[in-house]
């Protein structure tokens, strides 16, 4: 509302107010443009009519798409890398989750060191873990390959599964269980009925996380890998001759699947709340 | 599971000489008790006093350092709580979030294998008058729902012996009220022993048949809300429950049915049967309600002051100063006979010998004063 009185506002003034008002709104803005630019650029060039090398933009074509497995091999490492992350994840889950069981709910001599030593493989730079394993693989006389990468992917897999399983047994209440027990739940029942489900989540979160590192690692994977080839180590081998265009576009995909499986998640979730 | 085998004793629920150290620390010191079968029986006492404890290991939560538990002529000492027919209300009701109403309620019959759930979990939700929200899930409720679900998922079971841990604490004033009248209507309908843990003496006068008051691990006393209000045995009784005037004095003479005591000059008139104690040196004690502003009374304190005054509706109750160190506590009614005093006016109190009792004088004078108000 204006009064006949009130002077207008001058432009810059006008203009210094908006600014100020949808402040937060801009910078918003620019962080999520500065996360996205790299997977737009990705997805674009997915669509490149790219030849050997998919560095400039030569022209649109849906070719790429049409046929994933164009470029050589390319197929045959995202199924390495599947199959590797598939059996890394099951095993580093179970693993993982046993050993959170034991250092958040018993109490037992060496607890704390084992706690400590649960993180050292996270805060070890993957170059050197990997060079150690490599090393390790020869003086045993292992050839390195397929089962070389699953044993070093449930290794350092295995830290971040305890982490966060670990949180979640933590914040679990234990008048939960006792009350389970309290309504005639044996010891087996009150795991099967009230705590398993209870650290669910936890467990279905460790193993995202542990199925994303294994699928994405690169370092350790290329020292310990012989000639077995995953998607990562396609691409940057690939990177000296020029990356396919079909790496893009399964790049785009997974990030697709990714988006699709967390929306799915959400709505779930929300219709159950609603019930 | 159907292979869990529950006991089925009915009949009375006894403590033997039962202790719980943990390490250097004793919560739980020595106790009996004896809990009639089908009876409201509350354990009362300030926090830290062992009653909690005492109920986790009628529960089966914990195991006793020393002395037996027992149900009828069944010991359950050592018996894994799955297999106790006792059942608890947990403080902060421990519902299980990821299952419905109905399925938290079904728990219990679940796991012993009980053929008709569906009934016996409508009947129980019926009960607490809840039947609506058997697909919600707890975190949709009220606390004043999940209370009462807490409940019905304990009882649906029939148990031998409901426990119930400080279950209204987390309540607002007025549900609490509520509450108590309405798990008094449900322990007359199922008949099922209750136990009930609080630190709050006006609900345990409310809703137990028998009151326990623990302090330090033992009992100080036992028996019903006007036993204990009208007679304390302790000084710690006397201060825990409700307001109390305690005067430090000397028995001077014990002759026929009554003892004198002399405190500061004055001589008290108390009936030998409310003397608690074969000692001497002794607290006479009165209810702030049972003193009155006169001085005709055998009992009697004159040249008192008042040093506060304040309305509370159905009473004014003023402070007055005894001519020597000492404050008393007086409650007077809000009818005709009202006084009306101000603060500064001199008065004289007076009370009846049948309304005194005398304590121990050797323990502390404010033992259990100022507590009931800590969780």
């Amino acid at each position: 509302m204006t009064t006949i009185n009130a002077p207008m506002p001058s432009l810059s003034h006008r203009a210094s107010r908006w600014f100020s008002r949808n402040l937060i709104r801009i910078y918003a803005a620019l962080a999520f443009i500065y996360l996205f630019i790299p997977v737009a650029y990705t997805f674009a060039f997915s669509f490149n009519d790219a030849g050997k090398s998919n560095l400039v933009w030569q022209g649109f074509t849906l070719e790429n798409w049409q046929n994933p497995c164009g470029a050589p091999q390319v197929c045959q490492a995202v199924v390495n890398s599947l199959q590797i992350g598939v059996i890394s994840t099951v095993l580093a889950t179970i693993l993982g989750t046993m050993i959170a069981f034991a250092l958040g709910r018993y109490k037992f001599k060496g607890r704390k060191s084992t706690n400590l030593l649960i993180f050292l493989p996270m805060a070890t730079p993957e170059v050197v873990l990997g060079a150690s394993l490599l090393a390790m693989f020869l003086n045993l006389r292992v050839n390195p390959g397929f089962w070389t990468i699953v044993i070093s992917h449930v290794m350092f897999c295995i830290s971040f599964v305890v982490v966060t399983v670990k949180a979640r047994i933590a914040s679990l209440d234990p008048r939960l269980e006792q009350a389970a027990m309290d309504l005639y739940a044996n010891e087996r029942e009150t795991f099967r009925y009230v705590t398993l489900p209870l650290v669910m989540p936890g467990i279905a979160g460790a193993a995202l996380l542990a199925f994303s590192l294994s699928f994405d690692d690169f370092i350790i994977t290329n020292f310990n890998s012989g000639v077995v080839s995953t998607f990562p180590k396609f691409v940057y081998v690939s990177a000296a001759r020029g990356i396919p265009a079909q790496a893009y576009v399964i790049g785009s995909a997974m990030f697709f699947i990714a988006l699709i499986i967390v929306i799915v998640g959400q709505v779930v979730s929300r219709k159950r709340k609603k019930i | 599971m159907a292979n869990n085998k529950v006991s089925q004793d009915t009949g009375d629920l006894k403590l033997d000489r039962v202790s719980k150290h943990y390490g250097d620390f004793c919560a739980v010191d020595d106790l009996s008790l004896i809990v009639p079968d089908g009876s409201f029986f509350a354990l009362l006492g300030p926090s830290g006093c062992g009653k909690t404890t005492t109920l986790r290991m009628i529960a089966g939560l914990e195991e006793p350092s020393a002395g037996t538990i027992s149900i009828g002529d069944t010991d359950i000492t050592t018996q894994k709580s799955y297999r106790r027919n006792v059942n608890t209300v947990f403080q902060n009701y421990a519902l299980f979030p990821h299952l419905t109403i109905f399925e938290n309620i079904a728990f219990g019959l679940r796991r012993r294998g009980v053929k008709d759930i569906k009934s016996e979990v409508e009947s129980a939700l019926n009960l607490v008058e809840m039947a609506h929200l058997a697909e919600r899930k707890p975190n949709q409720l009220s606390g004043g729902q999940q209370q009462r679900i807490a409940v019905a998922r304990a009882i649906v079971n029939r148990p031998e012996v409901l426990l119930l841990d400080e279950p209204l604490g987390a309540l607002d004033l007025k549900l609490r009220r509520q509450m108590q009248i309405e798990l008094k209507r449900i322990q007359t309908e199922v008949g099922i022993t209750f136990i009930h843990v609080t630190h709050d003496q006006e609900e345990a006068m409310t809703m137990a048949d028998t009151i326990a008051v623990m302090n330090q691990g033992k009992i100080e006393q036992m028996g019903s809300a006007t036993d204990l209000y009208e007679a304390p045995k302790t000084a710690f009784v006397a201060n825990f429950l409700g307001q109390c005037n305690l005067i430090k004095g000397k028995i001077t003479s014990r002759a026929g049915d009554k003892a004198t005591v002399t405190a500061k000059g004055l001589t008290f008139e108390v009936p030998l049967s409310r003397v608690a104690t074969s000692n001497d040196s002794v607290f006479l004690g009165v209810r702030p309600e049972k003193l009155r502003l006169d001085d005709t009374g055998v009992n009697s304190i004159k040249n008192c002051v008042v040093t506060d005054r304040s309305f509370v509706g159905t009473s004014t109750q003023y402070l007055v100063r005894a001519p020597w160190d000492l404050e008393l506590v007086v409650f007077e009614q809000n009818d005709e006979g009202l006084h009306d005093l101000r603060v500064g006016d001199t008065v004289s109190l007076e009370w009846d010998p049948e309304h005194t009792f005398a304590l121990d004088g050797a323990g502390d004078i404010n033992a259990g004063a100022d507590l009931d108000d800590e969780e």
